[in-house]
């Protein structure tokens, strides 16, 4: 009996193994497709369609196009940038609240609930931030990017209040016993006692951040506020209209791209590119991160 | 002042003002941000009942007419409306279902896994795409069904289940199916992790008794794990309802395109389509609220219904 109960187990457990491994390999795919098809000559991709395993024939064009472009290159400083500043000012607004909000001496507490609450779930939708935005002159100008994302919403503070509240009180009074100020406790006890919540909540404003296209979208309208995702929007949409597909949504992006294309080069294998650019600061990150992300939202769903 | 207060019968620890000054003024920037940028906006809610023009500023959104339900009426009466109400409830009624039962079982069979690595590199691999923005995402899939050398077609047309190239994403009959199991690629793995905690929770002395009595694999996923993570999956059913008015702008907006639209058009899309590229304010403002009321009633019977059947809930 024993014997057939482990050989039943074996047998469940290779197939189980094989399962997941095809679940990887269907995961992993579209970015190995990605790469091997920005290093493949443009001409081998028409004439024998995109590779699907290994190079054809092997070249750096594309990314040598996409790396000295310009526009490109402003795109992805500009992500970065918003990225960067985004990421520290957010979580110090959001952390800042939030440990305001955590302490239970603070008086109208219930006030701030609300707002909150009516923050977390109501919503005015785009035309009435369109509106807001034309008025704060922030409409088309950098600061679209910067000012509506500096508070990192109220399900943030809810997890921020969760791990503040382990931290001992007695810590904190004995604290302020000795005459430290608030300021001083946030920013010397609290604030170094949260690692682990900061940089969970950091990796996850990053992220969303560097992949956002809609700030781009719907709040600005000169070429040089793009981000690189919406470069890359704008690229595969004007492809698609020169593969006889789409919109015309891109004039500029197409003739952008006829200029960037060469023999080796075509606008297929330049988007390929363009994509893998923007995704290697996360592919670089993610080891880093991986670690807090069950932290990350562990915390949320015990509270959230 | 404070050795004098502190002798004081009603002195309580930290109520002092310049403790309660501190931490105000700590949470002042964040409840200005607040005030601002989600507190302001809902008065552009007032847009759906008024004939409000884009010159009228910020103020014209008090001063300009009220016109009561017009606007409502000009969209419950545009033809396009019940279609794109379909695609919308389409995609998130069958996405959302395939996408829990797929996450349940893909976190059931990780939590089977006996070797820890390749638990754990099950794991990050399958994780990843969740971190890769829809735009690159999307335009991966597109080229990956694209009729011009596309891997799909490829592999298709060498097993010659096709004869010629389908244009996957012109023809607009795929597209539900495209956005579903694109959202579940890119999605899977990720969607299992708070089951994965609720799992890890599990008291193990349940399963050591159960071996014990000679359960079996299947029996302990079914009769103990199962029902231990039934309050998680209670919260996503309930979230999933309350979002069902909500599709992923992201995604949609990038895979959508003028051959598809008949499937692809959904509320989303068309609130941007109608307010910032036609700049008809009052209508979108209309479908905001149309939508936003219809999640709060889902929202509060949803969890109404799960308290009553298994007496968890959300609130």
């Amino acid at each position: 009996m024993n014997k057939i109960k482990s050989k039943k187990q074996k047998h469940f457990n290779s197939v189980l193994g094989f399962f997941m491994i095809l679940i990887m390999i269907i995961t992993i795919y579209p970015v190995w497709f990605s790469i091997i098809n920005s290093l493949e000559s443009a001409q081998s991709i028409s004439k024998n369609g995109y590779a699907l395993l290994w190079c054809r024939e092997f070249t750096i064009e594309s990314w040598k196009a996409v790396l000295n472009n310009i526009n490109i290159l402003s795109a992805f400083f500009i992500t970065f940038s918003r990225t960067v500043i985004v990421i520290v000012l957010q979580t110090l607004v959001t952390a800042m609240f939030a440990y305001g909000f955590s302490r239970s001496n603070l008086r109208g507490k219930g006030f701030y609930k609300t707002l909150g609450l009516l923050s977390m779930y109501l919503n005015g939708g785009i035309i009435a931030y369109f509106i807001l935005f034309n008025t704060l002159k922030l409409y088309d100008s950098y600061w679209v990017y910067i000012i509506p994302c500096l508070f990192g919403g109220f399900y943030n503070v809810i997890i921020f209040n969760a791990n503040f509240k382990e931290i001992p009180e007695a810590l904190i009074e004995s604290a302020k016993m000795d005459g430290a100020s608030e300021y001083r406790i946030f920013f010397k006890i609290v604030m170094p006692l949260s690692k682990p919540v900061l940089s969970a909540l950091g990796i996850f404003t990053a992220v969303g951040t560097w992949n956002d296209y809609t700030q781009t979208l719907y709040y600005t309208k000169s070429p040089d506020l793009q981000t690189l995702s919406y470069y890359i929007l704008v690229i595969t949409k004007s492809s698609e209209s020169a593969s006889k597909l789409g919109e015309s949504m891109g004039m500029a992006a197409s003739s952008i791209l006829s200029t960037m294309s060469s023999n080796a080069t075509s606008y297929k294998t330049i988007e390929l590119a363009c994509m893998l650019l923007s995704v290697i600061p996360l592919i670089v990150m993610y080891p880093f991160a991986q670690k807090f992300f069950e932290k990350g939202v562990m915390v949320g769903s015990v509270k959230g | 002042m404070s050795k004098k207060n502190r002798s004081s019968k009603n002195f309580k620890f930290g109520y002092d003002k310049s403790t309660q000054f501190q931490l105000h003024s700590l949470m002042l920037p964040g409840t200005i941000l607040i005030i601002l940028f989600s507190i302001v906006p809902l008065f552009g809610l007032l847009l759906a009942f008024k004939a409000y023009k884009v010159t009228e500023g910020i103020m014209g959104v008090f001063t300009s007419p009220f016109i009561g339900f017009q606007n409502f009426k000009i969209i419950f009466g545009n033809y396009d409306f019940l279609n794109m109400l379909i695609n919308t409830l389409g995609i998130n009624l069958i996405g959302n279902v395939i996408n829990i039962f797929a996450a349940i079982f893909f976190a059931l069979m990780i939590n089977e896994i006996v070797n820890k690595r390749f638990k754990s590199a099950v794991q990050t691999i399958t994780y990843m795409p969740h971190f890769i923005s829809w735009v690159v995402f999307g335009s991966v899939v597109m080229i990956l069904l694209s009729g011009d050398g596309g891997a799909v077609n490829q592999i298709l047309m060498k097993l010659s289940i096709i004869k010629k190239p389908i244009v996957y994403m012109a023809e607009s009959k795929y597209f539900w199916w495209i956005a579903i199991f694109s959202n579940l690629i890119k999605e899977l793995g990720w969607s299992t992790i708070l089951y994965t905690a609720a799992i890890a929770g599990v008291d193990q002395e349940l399963y050591e008794a159960a071996d014990l009595d000679g359960a079996s694999r299947f029996q302990k996923m079914r009769y103990i794990t199962l029902p231990c993570i039934e309050g998680t999956i209670v919260i996503m059913i309930i979230f999933a309802v309350a979002s069902i008015m909500n599709n992923n702008f992201d995604q949609l907006f990038v895979l959508q395109n003028s051959f598809n639209l008949e499937r692809s058009e959904v509320i989303d899309t068309y609130i941007y389509k109608v307010g910032l590229k036609q700049l008809q304010f009052g209508m979108a403002a209309a479908i905001n609220i149309f939508k936003s009321a219809i999640a709060l009633v889902l929202l509060v019977t949803a969890n109404k219904v799960s308290s009553k059947l298994t007496n968890k809930g959300l609130f």
